[in-house]
Formats: structure tokens, sequence, C-alpha cells
């Protein structure tokens, strides 16, 4: 279409229309979709985008990250600090494939985000052509979503939808690949029409009440019911009704550790956390109880042990807005298909109000084991290293609870989720079903900018920080303010805990170095500090936090220090180890 | 679903259909729910369905009631699918259509022959006076058998159809199929309209 021509259709069409690139009416989508940051990386087929971008300086902030990975990962953090739609921009061939992990990661954590690439010219699909790769085929089984546009009046409509997409029902990341050609094309552009509805797709199952009744009759009548929550609770904004249900209830509640911070950390009935390195009563009483209710968590093998030994003298009632969760990994006697803002409120309207005071008191027991026999030490050590656990004891003095963690993946990762405080909701942000090494310096990076007004620390082992440390270029080139903690035991510490436990000590390419990671955040113009005495901790932990602007503080850890509790792999959850 | 009775961890085959919007990457998008979990699709048909925009996939594999309803629901959940049944073959009626090549000369000489295809149901689609191309309709069992009548008369090439079946409790298909249409009418596929038109694109 020639420009003349598309004016004339401008004049002859009784529709409002003007006419714009494919560029600027994506640009003019994701304004109206309500993205005010994007996270990118240029690159010769989305040239044109960023071109358009360049006049759009103050209605959307574009952060330059350092790696593409590092563009997704910011976009997870900002979306599940901000409960929005993370967006990201990358070029075509390396700069999408880049994307792979961050979009893994999204994928099998129900992380909302959209992410445009460029594409070649239409013309020169398929041929091999520079920097072509197929990123729709690529990405096919790591996106709920994705749509390849080779027209430019495709756009508002792929953009919108890819929007509704990403944010509805379980949430997920979204990819639109945009050719060249698309992208420069004039076409007549009528704005932006958000999409609310696509007929295919149903992202909410009906409610059945019928399930709702059994479950409450099941809650009922239950002797020693336990709620295990996951992060469907945040991803559906239903903290309150949640609450509500746990109150009334009177049961127990252990979370998952995307579903940390639903109800805060020193809420009376949470007992703490599930799974492989959990809390003691709450894996053992897993096996106890006689309804087991679990809401928003898909019962990932991390949280379940093994399956055969796994709560099976238990009713269990399901609640989850993605049908294919149910009976995938654990069989429900009650299905509660839907979304938890409507089934919780309901469900507490059918269960008597009640008080589960010695069942509760078991739990109390069994965490007054864990604290004597493990957390004590852990926590307030006198003699020896520092731990880990004591560097997340003191933040959570520091902070109040108050401070948005994120986290990379390892032992820091289990001692942080597990010692963290959390008083408010999106306030652990981690990588958990994929479990991304380098995921947590970038999130960190977009969690910030998701929510300005919090203090945000990176909690990231020495292994996970070198993954992705060129993102500290980006801290210093946007100014984010992250405060990170580099809990440095100077070993692959998760796998090699599992090479001491079960390969007989055989440390096989475990033994890390590491640069000098103060040096190194001086050269990127960020102050830091490293400690390696406990009476040092404090004060640096201040200074850390006071500190206007980022800052990088290096703990040295216990080199050979494991994480327990821990169902090692093949046993069932009641036969957690304590060390 | 299936109202089978059969134990739900015992391998069967299953066939399962898929009714789906037209767009592009959809199969593969179907397809790899089967390849992440190592199951081999055995025969797949995917062809329009009688409705304009609606698609329809048969999709037969061997696998137990518990894995298939997994599958089902995953199918299910992709944004462009409809809807998903599955089906053991007590549930449904099926055929695979096949083709035979065999030299006229053959057919023409050997009276036998034109027995032994009676008596496989199958019928004459193309005489010419090098080739004659037969066809018949029916299960697995019955095209193979016809290949092997075939087979010492010279055939010269064979190939068959993927299953397409019918479900035998499928009342209401069709009317809810067409209703659903009716109501909000679905989108034509857009393809690249560029391919081989390099001067209709904008290049910078």
């Amino acid at each position: 279409m020639e420009l003349a021509q598309a004016e004339i259709t401008t004049q002859t069409e009784p529709k409002k229309t003007i006419s714009v690139t494919g560029s600027v009416a994506l640009l003019e989508g994701l304004i109206a979709e309500g993205t005010d940051v994007v996270f990118g990386y240029p690159g010769g087929a989305i040239m044109p985008i960023y071109d358009a971008l360049y006049d759009y300086n103050e209605k959307l902030q574009h952060i330059l990250v350092r790696h593409e990975q590092g563009a997704t990962h910011a976009a997870q953090g900002y979306a599940r600090t901000s409960g929005k739609v993370g967006v990201v921009f990358a070029t075509s061939g390396p700069g999408a494939t880049n994307l792979v992990t961050g979009l893994a990661d999204a994928q099998i954590d129900s992380t909302p985000m959209v992410c445009i690439t460029g594409q070649v010219f239409a013309h020169l699909l398929g041929t091999d052509a520079f920097q072509e790769t197929d990123v729709i085929n690529i990405t096919t089984p790591v996106t709920k979503w994705n749509y390849q546009v080779t027209d430019a009046s495709e756009i508002p409509a792929a953009l919108a939808k890819a929007f509704y997409i990403a944010k509805s029902g379980r949430p997920g990341p979204v990819l639109i690949d945009i050719t060249k050609n698309a992208q420069i094309q004039l076409f007549d552009y009528e704005g932006h029409k958000p999409c609310n509805h696509i007929r295919s797709y149903r992202p909410k199952p009906h409610v059945r009440k019928e399930y709702v009744e059994q479950a409450a009759a099941l809650i009922n009548a239950a002797k020693k019911p336990f709620i295990l929550f996951g992060q469907g609770v945040l991803l559906g904004r239903a903290e309150q009704e949640f609450k509500a249900f746990v109150e009334k209830s009177g049961i127990p509640a252990a979370w998952t550790i995307l579903g940390a911070g639903a109800i805060p950390t020193d809420h009376p009935l949470n007992v703490g956390m599930l799974g492989m390195h959990g809390n003691y009563g709450p894996n053992v009483q897993t096996n106890s109880c006689d309804v087991l209710i679990a809401i928003g968590m898909r019962f990932d093998d991390r949280v379940t042990g093994r399956l055969d030994k796994y709560a099976k003298q238990a009713k269990v009632i399901h609640l989850d807005i993605d049908p294919a969760e149910i009976d995938k990994n654990v069989k429900a006697d009650v299905p509660v298909w839907g979304d938890c803002k409507e089934t919780l409120p309901m469900l507490t309207a059918l269960i008597e109000a009640t008080q589960h005071t010695e069942w509760v008191n078991e739990f109390r027991a069994f965490d007054k084991i864990e604290q004597e026999t493990l957390i004590q030490n852990e926590l307030n050590p006198v003699t020896g290293e520092l731990t880990m656990g004591e560097v997340i004891n003191q933040l959570n003095i520091l902070t109040k609870g108050e401070a948005v963690i994120v986290t990379d993946v390892g032992q820091h990762q289990m001692v942080a989720c597990r010692y963290a405080h959390f008083n408010k909701t999106r306030s652990n942000i981690t990588s958990g079903g994929l479990g991304t090494m380098g995921f947590g310096l970038p999130a960190a990076i977009g969690a910030k900018f998701g929510t300005p007004d919090r203090t945000v620390v990176a909690v990231i082992g020495d292994g996970g920080f070198q993954m992705t440390l060129q993102e500290l270029g980006t801290i210093m080139q946007s100014g984010v303010e992250v405060k990170i903690m580099i809990l440095n035991n100077q070993f692959l510490g998760m796998v090699r805990q599992w090479q001491q436990l079960f390969n007989e000590k055989r440390y096989s390419f475990v033994d890390i170095k590491s640069p000098d990671f103060v040096k190194l955040a001086d050269s990127y113009y960020i102050k830091g500090k490293r400690v390696t005495e406990r009476d040092d901790l404090v004060g640096a932990l201040e200074e850390m936090l006071n500190h206007k602007g980022s800052y990088l503080l290096e703990v040295m850890v216990t080199k050979e220090h494991n994480v327990f509790p821990m169902v090692p792999q093949g046993c069932s959850v009641s036969e957690i180890r304590l060390k | 679903m299936s109202n089978s009775n059969i134990e739900t961890n015992q391998q069967q085959e299953f066939t399962i259909t898929v009714y789906t919007e037209n767009q592009i990457g959809l199969l593969n998008r179907i397809a790899i729910i089967f390849s992440r979990r190592k199951i081999n699709i055995e025969s797949l048909n995917v062809s329009p369905s009688e409705i304009e925009h609606i698609h329809r996939f048969n999709i037969l594999i061997t696998e137990s009631e518990d894995v298939v309803r997994k599958l089902a629901r995953q199918i299910e959940k992709q944004v462009e699918v409809l809807k998903v049944y599955f089906n053991t073959n007590d549930d449904i009626i099926w055929q695979e259509l096949a083709l035979y090549k065999v030299p006229t000369d053959t057919i023409v000489e050997k009276v036998i022959v034109e027995r032994l295809l009676r008596e496989n149901g199958a019928r004459a689609v193309v005489i010419r006076k090098d080739y004659t191309v037969f066809e018949t309709t029916g299960h697995r069992e019955e095209t193979d058998k016809l290949i092997e009548v075939l087979q010492p008369y010279g055939l010269i090439e064979f190939v068959r159809s993927a299953r397409v079946a019918i479900i035998k409790d499928s009342e209401g298909f069709n009317a809810k199929l067409r209703e659903f249409e009716r109501e909000e009418p679905g989108q034509d596929v857009i393809e690249n309209e560029f391919l081989d038109q390099e001067k209709n694109v904008f290049t910078m």
C-alpha cells in the first residue's frame, strides 16, 4: 500500500482512521493496555519499532538490558510485584532465542508477559535470512499463545489478544513476532480496542456449585483439615478472600514458595512452607490430615515427594482455575474448578466457624522440634562462620518484613524462602517451577519498577549471580535502586549438598571461583562491601538498606552448609529429615 | 468423554477428536503435547469440519485412559481449541481409506484378481492402459489384507489415509457447532501474502 493510497482510503472510509506505521500502532496499543515500562534490546529486525519508540520516550519508559534473558526476568519481576503484564522487546534470531529461558520460566510459574520480537521481512521467511530464526515454533512449548504478524493491519488485534491471553485465566507468557515489513508498513489505524473475549478460549471454568457444597461438607466434617496454598491466591488477587476462609475455618495453612506472603508470615494459622526444604510440621502432617484443601497450587514433585505415599489417608479438595491441573498429579475427591476469588467466598459462606486448636497445636509441637534442633542454630549462631539463615534473620529484623525479597536459585533461595518474613503479598519473587539460576538480579530490577516505593532486596548465590551479572549495567544506566546481597559459599551449594548426601562427597564441578564482586560493582559505579565477620553483619546490612541507590553486599558464609529439613528424592513427605 | 469400563491404567487405542479454529501453528501446538511425553501419534487426520472456520482433528494413540485424560485437558486448554473428546474403539465407528495402484495388464489377464477385489470390497477409481487404481475403506486389518492380495500382482504404489472416526454418542454435535459459529462467526486464517512478492514488501 502506498502512502497516497492510504490517504485516499482514509477520506472515503466513514470510520475515523489515521494512517500510521505498524510500529506506531504497536506502541499506541501498549500504552492503551497500560504499559508504562518495556524491558528490551534493539537489533536489526526490530529497528522500526525502536525508531518509533524514539518519539514515545515520555509515554513509555524503555529499560535497556544487557542480554535479552535479563529483559524477560525483569518483566517477570515487574509482573510479579505489580500484578500487571510485563513487556519485552527483542530482535529476531539470537535476540529471540535469548528469550526462551525467561518464557519457559514465566510459563511454568504462570507469569503474565508479552514479548514482542522483530522478524525478518515476510518475503524472506524460510530462506535462512540474516538473523532469521523460527521463533514461533521455538517458543510454542513455552508460551501460552504466540502469533506471527506479517501485515501491519494485524497488529492492533494481535496485541489486544496477547494482553488478554497473558493476564486472563491462568496467566502466562505470550509472544508476538512481527516481520520488519509490517513494522514499517502504513495502514488505516482505528485506535486500540482491548480484547475481552475469544470464542475458543475459556479463561475460567464455570464454577460448579455442587462441588463447592461437597467441599464444604467435607471441611465441616473434618477433624484434621489442612490447607495448602499456592500462587493461585496471589494471581487471583484473592488474598482477602483466602484470609477470611482460613480464619473462619480455623484450618492450619501451609504455602508453596510461590504462595508465600498470601497471608502474613506471622499469621497464627500460617504453619509454614511445604516441600523438599519446607517446614517439618507441614510435611509430616500432610500424611496425618484427614482433609487436604489445595488452593491455587499444582502439586509439584518438589512439594509432594513420593506420590504413592502422599496424603493417601486424606480426602483431597482441589481448587484451581486450570482444569488441566485437577487430577494431574494428585487425584482430587472434590474438584472445585474456578477462580478462587469466586470459589473461596462461596466456600467460606458454607463452612462453620471452627477452631481446630488441638490440631493446630500439633503443628506447633513440630515447629518447636524444628526450632530447637535446627532453626535456632541456623538463625542465631554465636560461633563459627556466618550462616545464610542468620543473614536473612538480620534482614528480617531491619526490614520488619516489609521488603520485597527476590531470590535466585539454590541453597540461598531455600533459606530465604524459609526464613524471610513477609507482611505483604507479592513480596517473594523467585523462580519456582523452572529453577532458573540467573533469575535473581534481572528479576529484582523489574520488581523495583513494579513497586517503586518498596525496598527490593535481591538475595543471590555466587553461582547464579555470575549467570546474569551483566545486568549490573542495566542498574547502572537506569539508576534503579536494588539492594543486592550475594551469599557467597564459594560453591554451587545445592548440587554440592546433593553430592555430599547422595554421591559420597564426589564434588564434581561445584567448586566455583568468583571475581571480586565488590570491585565488579565498583566498576559499574555501584557501592559495595564484603562482610566476613559476624560483628560486621548488622552494620553492613544497615548501610546497604540506608544507602541511597543500589548497593552490593557480599556476605561470605559457611562453605559446606546443608539446607535442612530435607525430603530426599524418592521419599515420602513424612520421611522428612531434620539433619 | 469416554464411558469405557476398562481399567484406567491399561493401554489401548484411543481416538482423540479435537475441534479447533483454523490457525497456523496450532497443529504444532497440539502435536507437542504428545511429543513432549514421547508418545507416538499413530494416525492423524486434520480437515475442515462441516462448519465453516472450524477444523476437526482425529488423533490415534495407544495409551492408558489416565494419560489420555490428562492429554485431553492439556489440549483443550490451548487458546484456539474449542472442544476435545477421547474415545476407545468401542465408542466409535471408524474407517481408513486406501488406494492401490496395480498394472492393468496383470489385472486383465488374471481373472482371479477381480474376485479378490470383490471379496475385499474394493472398487476401481481409475482404469488406464498402463495402470489401474483401486480404492477400499475399512479398518487397518482390512486395508492391510488387500496389500497382501495385490502384492503378487505387481502392486506399484499404495497409500492409506489417517483414521477418521464418528463418535457413537455424539448427539447434537452438529447443531451445537452450527449454533456456535452462527452466534460468533470465526475468522479466516491470515497467511503470509509476501512470499515470492518481494516487490510488494516495504523495505527501508
